[in-house]
């Protein structure tokens, strides 16, 4: 006879299993990225290669969900004739939300995939374990300084993102909506508070905390050859995402409250 | 005399299957010990124990006689200081050039600076007859034996107690392997250091080792001198060396 409740059982038992491990190899993460040695090279290429290069993807991103937010704010208001609130919500919107999990979204696809495929390449053809066999801990050649450089540049890009969200904003409204420019850009900035921008600026701190560990705990953990690291690489993005999102709602909620 | 590395009753399992069941195998100072075995029968796990990157379930690993399963973190890495390890694949890191894989552990343990690290690299590239021109390629544009001679070069530049080899001629043409093993027998010689392989490739195992150990089923089924493998009298060692499909052994197809 089959026992109906096994399944769930093993489900339960093996998600509790893996939130076990993952958060051992975060803990191990955060150890190796606040102790010495700091492998400053391997810091730098990581800045380079998880802020810098992402730079166009999170722009392009910033500055059409600032226009569309713009145009709904502008029909949305005009219901109840409230259309000269568009610069002050589109202000609040990027900078406390759409800024930071749209940033955090586009580069949980674009950086935990890539960690996640580049780790767990090196994991099948046995790269990290000759760099143990070299003397050199993996945590602190390959994981601190991903976790660090993620850490301290999404905030930049989410800083990027949200002058350019306000930017595709004030576009729409002056060039379509008949706002006056001056008009839009004082109402914006007499509008915002530092705590806006603070509370973004937190979210993509997490936000990149998630992404690095997500996508190296995933790389470091594969099995399997190609199909293990494409598994690796998918499961990073959907975790990633799952959690950034999760985590999005307790930091906005720990902020109101 | 106490062994240079020796395992002692090592058990290890691995989704559920006993992989190792009471490994003891030794070697000494300056003597190559070669691990033969069918695929499966556990020889890069027992390599992988030996390294510390595996933690057998019970056992000991003793280096210079000290159990370094249950050394602390830091002390451990101070042991392991002493290994080179020459991979199956070579496993060079594909982000670095020659020379920065043969020098990774120069450059990023001991701190030596970039100048003398790259003539520490060539030096050793010249060791492995690998010519100082492609010290600045990446691995991927080396051919197959290449590859093997960088990575024995990366293993070898720290001057290593103990080289660990895993198939080191598997993947490489019948010419190439053998140059493979003279590299390999000249390095342990010039070292003076004790050599653990494990291959499943005869030609090279006769070549390689001083000694040399069967494992199957998770246990050392037989041991002793290259000169006595014809003459072991175990008709497991007779199956393996002779590559009979009949015989004690049941080939795994």
């Amino acid at each position: 006879m089959i026992n109906p409740f096994a399944p769930i059982g093993r489900g339960v038992l093996s998600t509790l299993a893996e939130i076990g491990r993952f958060s051992a190899f975060v803990g191990r993460a955060l150890a190796a990225s606040v102790t010495p040695p700091l492998f400053f090279g391997q810091l730098l290429r990581q800045v380079m290669q998880i802020g810098y290069f992402s730079l166009p993807v999170v722009g392009v991103t910033a500055v059409f969900i600032g226009a569309a937010l713009a145009l709904n704010i502008y029909v949305g208001g005009a219901r109840f004739n409230a259309e000269q609130f568009v610069p002050n919500i589109v202000v609040l919107g990027i900078t406390r939300e759409l800024g930071p999990v749209l940033a955090g979204l586009m580069l949980a696809g674009r950086v935990s995939a890539g960690i996640a495929a580049e780790i767990g390449t090196m994991r099948v053809t046995e790269q990290i374990d000759a760099m143990t066999t070299l003397s050199t801990d993996p945590f602190k050649y390959l994981v601190a300084p991903r976790v660090l450089a993620a850490t301290l540049t999404l905030p930049v890009l989410v800083l990027v993102a949200d002058i350019i969200g306000v930017m595709g904003g004030y576009l729409v409204a002056v060039n379509s909506l008949d706002f006056n420019g001056a008009a839009y850009l004082r109402n914006t900035f007499d509008f915002m508070e530092p705590q806006d921008v603070v509370l973004g600026l937190v979210k993509a701190a997490v936000f990149g905390f998630i992404i690095a560990t997500v996508g190296c705990y995933q790389g470091y953990r594969s099995n399997g050859g190609a199909l293990g690291v494409g598994r690796a690489a998918t499961n990073a993005v959907v975790v990633a995402i799952v959690l950034i999102l999760m985590v999005n709602y307790l930091i906005t909620a720990f902020f109101v409250e | 005399m106490t062994a240079k590395l020796e395992l002692k009753a090592i058990k290890k399992k691995l989704r559920g299957r006993q992989v190792l069941d009471g490994v003891d195998v030794d070697v000494n100072q300056g003597r190559s010990l070669v691990i033969i075995g069918g695929s499966g029968q556990g020889k890069s796990v027992t390599l992988k124990c030996a390294l510390g990157l595996m933690r057998p379930d019970s056992g000991q690993v003793l280096v210079d006689g000290a159990d370094v399963t249950k050394m602390p973190e830091e002390i451990r890495a101070r042991v392991m200081r002493k290994f080179g390890m020459l991979f199956q694949g070579g496993a060079l890191f594909d982000s670095l050039s020659v020379w920065e894989n043969i020098a990774f552990r120069l450059i990023n343990a001991d701190h030596v600076n970039r100048t003398e690290a790259r003539e520490r690299a060539i030096e050793a590239m010249r060791k492995v007859r690998l010519a100082p021109e492609f010290a600045d390629v990446r691995p991927i544009e080396l051919s197959g034996g290449m590859q093997k001679r960088a990575g024995l070069a990366r293993a070898i530049i720290a001057k290593p107690d103990i080289l660990f080899f895993d198939e080191p001629t598997t993947g490489l043409d019948p010419i190439t392997a053998d140059a493979i093993n003279d590299l390999i027998v000249e390095m342990v010689k010039e070292l003076g250091c004790a050599a653990v392989s494990i291959t499943h490739d005869m030609p090279s195992a006769r070549k390689i080792a001083d000694e040399i150990a069967m494992l199957h089923n998770g246990k050392i089924v037989w041991r002793g001198p290259t000169a006595m493998l014809d003459t072991s009298g175990n008709a497991m060692v007779d199956q393996f060396v002779a590559g009979r499909a009949d015989g004690p052994i049941q080939a795994v197809v």
